[in-house]
């Protein structure tokens, strides 16, 4: 599988996932979701330039990206709420856009934005949803009910949505999602806003939705989410699928490991910087009076530690880390991943 | 970007081991559906009281306030002018109710709860008709409270009650066509604040640039020719007509016609902006 940028980003503008065969045909089993060649422009940006991507029945495909990547596009498009301006995309067998109403009766969505009714309460919200879908009084009750014991909300079950955490109002929101047991569940960002406990929380929920069959597209700006959960990860960047992998081969491919050096005397600075550059054959990044550079194995650090006693440089700091978001991203498109915006910013601060 | 894949179109069907869907919603299907979603509008007032406030004090305030302080000056006597205005204050009030439409719509917009219902197998206009249904109920609600008011103020009804009935419905169909144009706002402006601005920047000069409050001969000339055709005018001289006596026909015409123009613009309107903007 081939991903070409043509935007001149340097030496890694073409990526080759060679080890990776096409997820679309494992066990001769037709894909869930199933996307070629989508184009969906706003006015002059162009939110998907060509994305393709595809889910395998039953497994998590986390799809990895910058604020602005085109995520929710992606998932609007796939979601039958946006009619893409080119391309086509099949989910559970049917086209989305000449038939989305069966479409809609397999999928469950559960938006970037909580969909939640503020003024109704957590059992009125699941029993709207369930009367809509055409089920009796009783039967949406019950529904609203065992949802509501499954996602730990049978105390908030009789106030109303406003009065509710971000969290609880997330949860409501994917309860809400599954209200119809759809076989293919859409979650934009699910985990932004939420605190380490409740993610953890939401993981499991879909590791057993998962399961029981269900299929998830997932949308992350998390590496370490994708990783824990996606069977299958693509990574888009300004609309386009940049790399497409299992978590292992993505970061095999960003390098699994950074390490981050900083000298005690700031001058130094540009000397550490040659030096991990020579010793690990990458560009180092710096910021913040901080050297950051890939380490594929663990002979870098101690060869990095000597060569720079040699020269004279002390270090008053130096740690060997997971690679993030952004590292991933620079090694997979020559760029850094955009910086999150203000409001996205303080989504996360108010978890 | 390629997909590395060989298989051609395959042809659209059933992937999984769920039964084949229907294409599309029965009628039987799209009215339980809408009548869910205008329970959902009515059960928001539930949880929201101060709507209940905005749909029975402010009506009652209204009318408070134009008998007993303008009332004397416009029309010599309270009593008198109770008479005359009550028609213009029950259709001034229905088409600030229209605004409801509006923020409603917007604030679906705003959350992503539209989004949720669009991704639902249901019928597409089951948010639109629904909350519209729900929105009825609040006119009718609130027509019922400043009648009620009214009469315990002194007001006589002196036509008949099909007369009456005919003034509820004659309000019911010309707030049901203009409501298009909250559709419509409320799809652009997607923004419950923004709607409140823009709404009211219209529906004040509309609503008081009438005869609902003061007979038209008191008007400048350049304005007469506007207060003449306005809808409002058109409506509460109906209204006037249906509950006090007076000329009934030409009015509720004009009216209707008024409720047509209305649909036949901002219906087409609003269904785009629904297609394209949302
Ligand atoms: N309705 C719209 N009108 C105009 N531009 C839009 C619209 N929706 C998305 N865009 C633009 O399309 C691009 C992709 O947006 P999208 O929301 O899909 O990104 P994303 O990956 O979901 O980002 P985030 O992580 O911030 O949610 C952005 O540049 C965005 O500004
Ligand atoms: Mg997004």
């Amino acid at each position: 599988m081939v991903s070409t940028r043509t935007d001149g980003h340097g030496r890694d503008s073409e990526i080759s996932m060679t080890t990776v065969g096409p997820p679309c045909h494992r066990g001769g089993v037709p894909p869930a979701i199933e996307a070629e060649g989508l184009v969906k422009r706003f006015g002059a940006t162009t939110a998907l330039a060509g994305a393709s991507l595809s889910a395998v029945e039953g497994t998590v495909l986390g799809v990895l990206g910058p604020n602005g990547a085109g995520k929710t596009t992606a998932t609007r498009v796939l979601a039958t709420l946006l009619a893409p301006d080119e391309g086509r995309a099949l989910v559970g067998g049917y086209d989305v856009v000449a038939e989305p109403h069966r479409v809609r009766s397999l999928i469950g969505l559960t938006g970037q934005y909580a969909g939640v009714d503020e003024a109704l309460t957590g059992t009125e919200n699941l029993v709207l949803i369930a009367r809509l879908l055409g089920q009796s009084r009783a039967a949406s009750r019950r529904r609203a009910a065992e949802l509501l014991d499954q996602f730990g909300l049978t105390e908030a079950a009789g106030r109303a949505a406003r009065t509710y955490s971000g969290g609880m109002r997330r949860r409501l929101d994917l309860a809400a999602s599954l209200v119809g047991r759809p076989r293919i569940l859409f979650l934009d960002e699910p985990t932004t806003g939420l605190d380490p406990a409740s993610r953890n929380e939401l993981w499991d929920m879909v590791r057993s939705l998962v399961g029981d069959g269900v299929t998830v597209l997932l949308t992350t700006q998390y590496l370490d989410e994708a990783d824990q959960l996606a069977d299958d990860i693509v990574v888009i960047d300004r609309g386009t699928v940049v790399a497409t992998g299992t978590p292992d081969d993505l970061k095999a491919r960003a390098g699994a490991a950074v390490l981050q050096m900083r000298p005690a005397q700031p001058e130094q600075l540009a000397v550490v910087e040659r030096v991990a550059s020579e010793l690990a054959g990458a560009t180092p990044t710096v910021e913040n009076g901080s050297v950051a550079v890939p380490a594929p194995d663990e002979s870098l650090m101690p060869a990095v530690v000597r060569r720079l006693d040699d020269v004279g440089v002390r270090l008053a700091e130096l740690t060997l880390r997971r690679a993030t978001l952004d590292e991933v991203f620079l090694a997979l498109t020559g760029h850094r991943a955009v910086e999150p915006t203000d409001d996205q910013t303080d989504l996360r601060e108010t978890a | 970007m390629t997909l590395d894949r060989t298989a051609p179109a395959r042809p659209a069907g059933p992937a999984l081991d769920a039964p084949a869907a229907p294409r599309r919603v029965t009628p039987a299907q799209w009215a339980s559906q809408s009548l869910t979603m205008a329970w959902r509008s009515l059960v928001q007032i539930k949880h929201n009281p101060s709507e209940l406030l905005d749909l029975s004090i402010q009506p009652i305030m209204f009318v408070l306030l134009f008998t007993f302080v303008f009332g004397g000056a416009i029309y010599g006597s309270a009593d008198a002018y109770l008479q005359f205005a009550l028609g213009g204050l029950i259709a001034q009030n229905a088409l600030f109710l229209t605004i409801y439409t509006a923020t409603g719509l917007a604030t679906d917009l705003q959350k992503g709860t539209f989004d949720r219902f669009r991704s639902l197998p249901i019928a597409r206009s089951a948010p639109l008709s629904g909350r519209i249904m729900g929105d009825v109920v609040r006119q009718l609600w609130s027509l019922v409270v400043l009648l009620v008011v009214g009469v315990v103020l002194g007001f006589r009804i002196t036509t008949s009650p099909v007369a009456v009935l005919a003034a509820f419905g004659l309000l019911v169909a010309f707030t049901l066509a203009f409501s298009w144009t909250s559709v419509l706002l409320g799809v652009l402006a997607r923004d419950p604040e923004k709607v409140q601005i823009y709404g009211f920047t219209v529906l004040f000069p509309l609503t008081f640039a009438s005869n609902a409050f003061a007979p038209t001969e008191t008007m400048p000339g350049w304005l007469q020719a506007w207060v003449a055709i306005n809808p409002v005018t058109r409506m509460a001289d109906a209204l006037r007509g249906l509950l006090v006596g007076g000329p009934v026909a030409a009015n509720a015409v004009a009216t209707l016609l008024w409720g047509v123009a209305f649909a036949a613009v901002f219906g087409p309107l609003a269904v785009w902006a629904l297609r394209t903007r949302v």
